[in-house]
């Protein structure tokens, strides 16, 4: 081999090098390293606005409080074949179901499969209550999932990744990072690269779930978590994933995981 | 079921003015908004809201298309008697709701 041909793969061994170092970047990151440190957490709150942050403040402004209210006369409503409410199994919500939802998305051990607070009510219609199961951003589940995350205001989101939500949680780490759609974006190119900035009159936020639903005055309404991230899926123009899909689920778990510590606001109310 | 949120003071003294607040949940439907295959979404306002305290007409409030869905309503009136403050609205869809709220005065 001649010196000249030495010379001339030296560009292509530079190359390959690189190229090894990019995959090597790209490849995902220790599974369970912080991009956002804890003390670093920012609820959606903090970029909005003042009149947005007083609307939610106020207990009796707050539209979302509405659907609380709703929610707690639900609470105690029979449903189903066996005419019972919530209340007959959990009696007062105010005691039974503070702090539940800051555990939430949680594995079920028995059904083995990850529940989100709208899962776990609808598991308990159709397999305590013998009633149906309500549709997807149905006005009454909206409000029993708010009534039930209310009571957890002010506490910390603290959802568990041991044992069966492991693996749930490596696979909504994974798409958050993955960029997708036409934009080719990943969740995190706007939430951990670029917080804080504007996308025309809007400011980026943490991405953070502590406040659903919430109530959104683009939407006029409250919605799900997995209404906003269809809605984030639709602005990078991806294929928008139907509700309750497992892809959604794993990732409402990576965000809560994400999100540990931050207070639950439910209802919040954002722009 | 609950549709609207009605917040008076608990006690107020006789001749002192006092704030009525109320949230209605109303999706407060524009009449100028498409579906998804592009039909026309009829318009469902609270057209009339009425507000009667112990009887007697106390506000009107004709609502339109431009109020925001949700619609929190605040204003003041002049305490009389202990009594009832009644609410009532109807909408497009020809829908009639009340609801009702307690007051005590005292002196």
């Amino acid at each position: 081999m001649s010196r000249w041909f030495a010379r001339a793969l030296r560009p292509a061994f530079a190359f390959a090098s690189a190229f090894i170092i990019a995959i090597a970047l790209a490849a995902p990151l220790h599974a369970q390293e912080r991009v956002l440190p804890l003390n670093e957490l920012k609820s959606g709150l903090e970029f909005n606005g003042a009149d947005v942050r007083n609307l939610q403040g106020d207990d009796f402004a707050n539209p979302g409080m509405l659907w609380v209210e709703r929610g707690e006369k639900l609470w105690s409503t029979p449903a189903g074949a066996g005419g019972q409410s919530c209340a007959s199994c959990h009696q007062d919500a105010k005691a039974s179901m503070k702090g539940v939802s800051a555990r939430y998305p949680a594995f079920d051990t028995q059904s083995r499969r990850l529940l989100n607070v709208e899962g776990r009510i609808n598991a308990c219609r159709t397999e305590k209550q013998k009633a149906e199961a309500f549709k997807p951003e149905s006005e009454d589940l909206l409000a029993l999932a708010a009534y039930v995350n209310h009571q957890s205001r002010g506490l910390p989101v603290n959802a568990s990744i041991a044992g069966g939500a492991r693996e749930h949680y490596d696979r909504g780490r994974v798409f958050y990072y993955t960029r997708r759609g036409q934009m080719n974006m990943s969740c995190a190119t706007c939430h951990e690269q670029n917080f804080g900035k504007r996308l025309y009159a809007e400011t980026i936020s943490q991405g953070h779930p502590n406040a659903y639903p919430t109530y959104r005055l683009e939407w006029q309404t409250l919605g799900s978590l997995q209404r906003r991230l269809r809605a984030c899926l639709f602005g990078v123009r991806a294929e928008q994933l139907p509700y309750g899909s497992q892809e959604l689920l794993d990732l409402e778990l990576f965000l809560a995981w994400r999100a540990q510590g931050l207070p639950v606001e439910t209802p919040g109310v954002r722009r | 079921m609950a549709d609207a949120r009605i917040q008076v003071p608990q006690s107020v003294k006789r001749g002192e003015n006092f704030e009525v607040k109320i949230a209605i949940r109303h999706g407060m439907e524009t009449g100028y908004r498409v579906d998804d295959v592009g039909k026309q979404i009829p318009r469902n306002v609270i057209r009339e809201l009425v507000c009667k305290y112990n009887g007697a007409e106390a506000m009107r409030v004709d609502m339109s298309s431009g109020f925001a869905a949700n619609p929190l309503l605040q204003f003041w009136l002049v305490a009389r008697d202990s009594g009832e403050i009644t609410f009532e609205w109807v909408d497009d869809a020809g829908t009639r709701f009340a609801e009702r709220a307690s007051l005590t005065v005292s002196g």
